[in-house]
């Protein structure tokens, strides 16, 4: 187990800069996510800390050990690739002993070590199995397995479940939070799922074009997104985003006159072109804002209400049964506790 | 006769099948359709391979020469062989020729493959300069070998005397070792391209997260290359050096071009005597059976490689 400090870290392929200075530290034994939507930087940054990509600039430590420059061997980490990168050639036993034969561990060593290791991953009966006789989700444990064999200072995955169906998925998901808990060891996950996210992570990285938006608990990035990206990102169905201004009397108002409630409106002055966030689950039914009913979607434990609502499409998560035919309107009440103001410019968070 | 539509969709007692004719009961059924279109092919296939074949075979037991029916002799010519010099001169030249060119072109169209494999600037462009010795006609490169190989005008003499490491030209296609060795040189040269451009589609099919997983296992570059890029090779590299080394063995037109087998039988290979005693020297039935004495070697070949190497246990699929 060792902490990982990434400072300053940048990459250019050429003359294009993929990731400009990136500071992250993660402490021993934690469990942290890197996300963000494709192409933000997030795998190249997984595997420049594996050794698999030079690192432009900037400083990468594994516990106190500097591995800007050293091998991937040498860094005593251990990945998990999203295509599972399993030794069509090997068995399962083989696949997981792999790094220690090469280390010159003996055969009975290495047997030693790999029995228990597919005992916690239900992998027992399968160590004489070649790769390609094995389910998607099998084979993602061997690459697991593969990876606890050697007891790394800091496991890393790159989009471990992107292959898997759904279901798999999420029992998946469990099964890597449960081992963490198990073996405590630092691990960085990367994902562009951010309900893999926010249910695995102790700390999540948002990332997006090349830099971090926001490090935090999923709480805290739930609760107080930086800035419009990670509100935006955070949360399933999404926040919603209202754009208008702050009137005199510090309530919002969309474009069209809508008056919304604010509670907290921070450093934000009336006049200042705004956007009004609110998560769908903060809203609720017997208000005074009129919501235009387009479409209900009623899923048995809520209904979701997609509508119009100062001038936006908003989506509303209801507790309460609702029964309106598109086009009718619905009184609304919003928890301005729970409101968030962006400044529209910079996307910055401008609520306390 | 029916339209299809018509008997396709019509019942079978409209049309009894015995009062149909033979033809129309044959398009109809399953199989027969089968064979039907399987005919030509077939007859392409019986008239130009399998006849030529029987007829090679069975000159071999004839006394044929060029102009008079041969008797069938039995195991006259194959007795005759055996105590021939000159062919079993013929064999070993084969042998040593297959294999030595066949190794040469495998670790030299390897070594190719994992360049080319590589990053590098005008990647294609490397790629294609790779395949001319595989495109120009055998003949003309055979040519421009026996020029490079001439005992006075070769450039490989010129180059070595002017930067003086010898005093007179070789006589590269004069001496008999000289010219094996030159005969290989020119078929591993004109071997490669097919070995390296076969070795590297398959290099292209191995995964690149498969290399960095070894890497981060620990497995150095070479460990690397032998735990991993090899073993998930070998498929590819049993089918390609199969039909390389079948190339090999039946070549004849290099050395036709260069020694026509010369000097004193030193390059004839089997392809080359069994051309030489059955045309040029008349002798239709010997020539046959030298030809058919090649069939054992290469079948040999064929089932070394589909045993030994083509099928692994790893590569059979359960699902």
């Amino acid at each position: 187990m060792a902490s990982v400090t990434i400072a300053g870290v940048r990459k250019s392929y050429g003359s294009v800069e993929v990731l400009h200075g990136v500071d992250v530290s993660i402490d021993e034994g934690e469990f942290v996510v890197l996300v963000g939507p494709s192409g933000c930087g997030k795998s190249t940054l997984l595997r420049m800390l594996a050794g698999l990509e030079h690192i432009t600039s900037g400083e990468i430590r594994i516990g106190n050990r500097v591995v800007n420059d050293l091998a991937p061997k040498e860094r005593d980490i251990a990945m998990v690739f999203q295509n599972y990168a399993l030794y069509p050639h090997l068995t399962v036993a083989e696949n997981m002993g792999f790094s220690l034969k090469l280390a010159g561990v003996r055969r009975a060593q290495i047997e030693e070590k790999v029995r228990p290791a597919a005992e916690i991953l239900g992998l027992a009966h399968l160590l004489d199995r070649y790769p390609r006789m094995l389910s998607g989700g099998q084979r993602q444990r061997v690459a697991m397995g593969r990876a606890i064999v050697r007891k790394p200072q800091v496991f890393l995955f790159d989009e471990p479940l992107s292959n898997l169906d759904a279901k798999l998925r999420v029992t998946m998901r469990s099964e890597i939070k449960n081992l963490h808990q198990r073996l405590k060891t630092t691990t960085v996950y990367v994902t562009h799922d951010q309900i893999e996210a926010m249910t695995m992570a102790d700390k999540i990285v948002v990332m997006h074009d090349g830099i971090v938006e926001q490090i935090g608990t999923p709480l805290e990035l739930y609760d107080r997104p930086d800035n419009l990206f990670v509100a935006g990102f955070i949360g399933s169905p999404a926040m919603n985003m209202i754009p208008g201004t702050l009137a005199d009397d510090g309530s919002f108002r969309g474009r069209d006159g809508t008056v919304l409630p604010v509670a907290h409106p921070g450093s934000a002055r009336p006049g200042q072109p705004l956007v009004y966030g609110v998560r769908p689950e903060l809203m609720s039914t017997g208000g005074e804002i009129p919501l235009v009913v387009e479409v209900t979607e009623p899923t048995g434990a809520e209904t979701h209400v997609v509508g119009r609502l100062g001038g936006t499409e908003i989506t509303g998560v209801f507790r309460a049964r609702i029964d309106v035919a598109p086009g009718g309107t619905i009184p609304i009440g919003i928890d301005p506790a729970g409101v968030h103001l962006f400044d529209e410019d910079s996307g910055k968070r401008v609520s306390g | 006769m029916t339209g299809p539509d018509q008997a396709s969709s019509a019942p079978a007692q409209d049309d009894p099948p015995r009062r149909r004719g033979w033809f129309s009961r044959l398009s109809e059924s399953r199989n027969g359709l089968g064979f039907l279109f399987m005919l030509p092919a077939a007859a392409v296939l019986l008239f130009f391979l399998t006849y030529p074949l029987g007829l090679g075979v069975w000159l071999g037991f004839t006394d044929t020469r060029i102009g008079r029916e041969g008797v069938f002799v039995g195991l006259e010519n194959y007795a005759w062989l055996f105590d021939d010099p000159v062919f079993w001169l013929s064999v070993f030249n084969t042998m040593l020729y297959t294999v030595v060119a066949s190794v040469a072109k495998f670790g030299l169209g390897l070594w190719l493959a994992l360049i080319l494999n590589r990053h590098l600037p005008f990647k294609n462009f490397f790629r294609a300069v790779i395949l001319l010795p595989w495109v120009v006609p055998t003949v003309l490169s055979a040519m421009a070998f026996w020029w490079i190989f001439d005992s006075q005008f070769s450039i490989i003499s010129w180059s070595l005397m002017q930067m003086g490491l010898i005093d007179q030209p070789i006589n590269f296609l004069g001496d008999t070792w000289n010219a094996r060795w030159s005969v290989i040189a020119a078929n591993v040269w004109r071997g490669i391209p097919f070995v390296a451009i076969s070795l590297l589609a398959g290099l292209q099919t191995i995964p690149q997260s498969l290399n960095e997983a070894a890497a981060i296992d620990g497995a150095t570059p070479w460990q690397r290359f032998t735990k991993v890029t090899l073993p998930l090779l070998t498929p590819i590299i049993a089918v390609v050096m199969t039909f390389s080394v079948l190339f090999t063995f039946t070549d004849f037109q290099l050395i036709y071009v260069l020694t026509r087998g010369g000097p004193v039988n030193a390059t004839h290979l089997m392809a080359t005597l069994s051309f030489q005693r059955a045309i040029p020297g008349g002798q239709l039935g010997e020539g046959a059976a030298i030809a058919v004495a090649m069939i054992p070697f290469l079948l040999a070949a064929i089932l070394f490689s589909f045993f030994g190497l083509q099928r692994r246990r790893w590569q059979q699929g359960q699902d």
